[in-house]
């Protein structure tokens, strides 16, 4: 087992209402040169949570102590765009969350979050929308997210969206298995294919 | 039925498909490098699982090796130690690997194509977004994770959902002073950072098919750059010409063999795409971005777009022009410049030294910009030796550094600091990307080459025209 199981997780949120958050930002590429998975979260976001000289700066959301211990972050529309490094799943990871919502998700950085057990939840605009005001208004409004009923609702008024996942993946996550082992138990249908191939 | 070339290539590689999930998609060709290979490995072995095909694996070092003095020790200690591990794993493995020093040592996407490595109709992978630069040979090549990585080194293959299929065409006649890069730069712009998310693009039309393979190869580099997984164009003789008799390329036989396979790589007539862009070429110029994605980008000689002029996104849009502290409606036109990248996986090829050799030949670099030129690969340092484009470069008062990524991520100490304006032929200009408060400018080696020797950003028309 890869990861924790993911079934239901109710949590207050980080919001981070900003478009096209790239993976140089949720880790910048400098902080790629390790060779195990450790401590992630250290550098997690590390230019727009810190400045130059280490000391944190305060008015970024992930920095403030209101909305510490959150599972959950808000991001905007395009989060995880650019480099396919699996460093910024990792990192969200290692930060303690373990789900990430959008009204849009970049390809790579979606199946990175989900190979390593942090779900993203593909929301409406104006759900997403709905999420930010609330979470204005109330930074401890709690998000309940669903896995079994794909559903994510703010549990203070009950509006509540479904959202997409495969039921393979759904299964995966839910049960905490990888795609290795299910790619390892078909090794032998693998090796008859790979026999065929021009080159 | 008629089927697309994207759907030929991908259906002849799924293994199975799951029910309710992703296909079983079987990968030809794997390429690691030193920076998202070390965590697969130690996955594979705490697993207690082998490397299936190791003669399908090839590694490269190129992310964070330095560009000078490559024959010393890599005195930066994370860097070394992450270098070691790659040289480590593919030895213990069974893997090819070319380090520092190789002769077929480079970036990635420059050695692969060089090596004979990519093929028409094969699938590719890395750990590495820019992977989609293979598609320039009728080749289904994406970006990966490190799970994913670990799951090609291990079984070959990897869990993936179809993406949909676009096609984009750009039919007409490029301009002067117009490469492939303004071609991909004016797409983006047009797309937006994240309009293609969730396709698979295919390039159709004259522009790209009168495009060389380089050009072939900087236009599918920068798919990601608008969200797809990557891009593609139909083989044709242009490609069998550049593969044929490079190293690993197949030969006699094989080669035969193969040919018909790939004779059979196109698109059928009346094949459907989910969905389909038109661009004319006359209407694309010199480009140049001004904010923080590659969507945001211009022709050259334009003025900022402002904000009212967008649909939504204002925030955003507003915090990015103040990143790069350019206001709205600001003309790029004549802003100084500090420094100018030429290279990286999108621009380090021996067709981009040209474009660059074509404006500073007989000029000479401004005094205050200071200007890396990093050729992708052994090889192309080769021949621009051979083409005697040296001489040029150091005439004009350039120095060719040694190959890798560079100043492209700044992972070694090629960074831009802070506050700084680089005019980059690479293909990202986030925040802090050449450097922490880095602010980068993309555009074509002609572009870059114009501006340096100006010291400002400059139409390189004006100086091709003065050429001729």
């Amino acid at each position: 087992m890869a990861y924790d199981k993911f079934e239901v997780l109710t949590s207050t949120a980080y919001p981070l209402p900003i478009e096209n958050v790239d993976t140089d930002q949720i880790i910048p590429a400098r902080f790629l040169k390790a060779t195990e998975r450790v401590d992630f979260d250290i550098n997690f976001f590390r230019d727009w949570r810190f400045n130059a000289d280490g000391t944190p700066k305060a008015d970024f959301p992930l920095n403030k102590d209101i909305y510490a211990g959150s599972k959950i972050l808000v991001g905007g529309r395009n989060f995880g765009s650019g480099s396919s490094r699996e460093h910024a799943a990792w990192s969200v990871y290692d930060f303690g969350l373990r789900c990430v919502i959008s009204s849009e998700f970049a390809d790579i950085f979606k199946n990175n979050c989900l190979n390593v057990g942090v779900l993203p939840v593909q929301v409406s605009a104006e759900f997403a929308d709905k999420l930010f005001v609330a979470i204005q208004a109330n930074p401890k409004a709690e998000i309940k997210v669903d896995l079994p009923n794909q559903s994510v609702t703010l549990v203070a008024t009950g509006e509540s969206e479904s959202f997409d996942i495969n039921l393979y993946k759904k299964d995966n996550m839910l049960n905490g298995f990888d795609d290795i082992d299910y790619l390892k138990n078909i090794q032998g249908e693998i090796t008859e294919f790979a026999g065929k191939r021009p080159f | 039925m008629a089927t697309t070339l994207f759907d030929k290539v991908w259906d002849s590689h799924v293994v199975r498909h799951v029910q309710d999930g992703p296909d079983v998609f079987f990968i030809d060709r794997h390429f690691i490098h030193e920076v998202t290979s070390p965590v697969a490995f130690l996955g594979l072995e705490s697993r207690g699982n082998s490397v299936l095909y190791p003669e399908r694996t090839f590694a490269t070092a190129d992310h964070n090796t330095p560009t000078i003095n490559q024959h010393l020790p890599v005195e930066d200690a994370l860097s070394a130690n992450q270098l070691n591990a790659l040289e480590r794993n593919a030895k213990k493995h069974g893997i090819s690997h070319w380090g520092l020093g190789d002769v077929n040592n480079g970036i990635v996407h420059v050695v692969g194509p060089e090596n004979g490595i990519t093929l028409p109709g094969a699938t590719i992978v890395c750990g590495d977004s820019h992977t989609s630069t293979h598609g320039a040979f009728g080749a289904i090549a994406f970006g990966i994770g490190t799970s994913e990585v670990e799951m090609v080194l291990s079984t070959q293959c990897i869990m993936q959902s179809k993406p949909k299929a676009m096609r984009i065409n750009v039919n007409g006649k490029l301009g002067l002073g117009v490469t492939p890069k303004d071609v991909a730069l004016y797409i983006i712009s047009k797309q937006t950072t994240s309009g293609a998310t969730g396709y698979f693009v295919e390039y159709a039309g004259d522009v790209f098919e009168d495009m060389t393979m380089e050009g072939r190869m900087t236009v599918c580099n920068l798919s990601i750059e608008m969200g797809a997984r990557g891009g593609m164009i139909a083989p044709d003789q242009k490609t069998y010409d550049y593969i044929a008799g490079r190293a690993q390329t197949p030969k006699g036989n094989d080669w035969d063999k193969a040919m018909e396979y790939w004779n059979t790589l196109s698109t059928d007539e009346g094949a459907v795409f989910d969905v389909e862009f038109n661009y004319d070429a006359a209407d694309i110029e010199p480009m140049i971005t001004y904010g923080t994605n590659p969507g945001m980008g211009m022709g050259v000689t334009k003025d900022i777009p402002t904000a009212e002029s967008l649909k939504g996104g204002v925030e955003t849009y507003k915090k990015s022009l103040g990143y790069m502290d350019f206001q709205e409606g600001d003309s790029m036109i004549g802003k100084e410049i500090d420094f100018v990248f030429l290279g990286s996986c999108t621009n380090g090829r021996i067709e981009d030294f040209r474009a660059f050799c074509s404006v500073v030949k007989g000029r000479k670099k401004a005094d205050h910009v200071t200007a890396w030129l990093v050729p992708g690969s052994h090889k192309v340092v080769d021949q621009i030796k051979e083409e005697g484009l040296d001489a040029i470069i150091t005439a004009a008062g350039f120095v060719l550094r040694e190959p890798g990524c560079s100043a492209c991520l700044a992972m070694n100490d090629d960074k831009i600091p802070a506050g700084k304006l680089s005019v980059s032929t690479s293909n990202r200009n986030f925040e802090g990307r050449q450097g922490p408060g880095s602010r980068t400018l993309l555009a074509s080696p002609l572009v870059a080459a114009a501006s340096a020797v100006e010291g400002v950003v400059t139409d390189p028309r004006t100086i091709l025209t003065a050429n001729a």
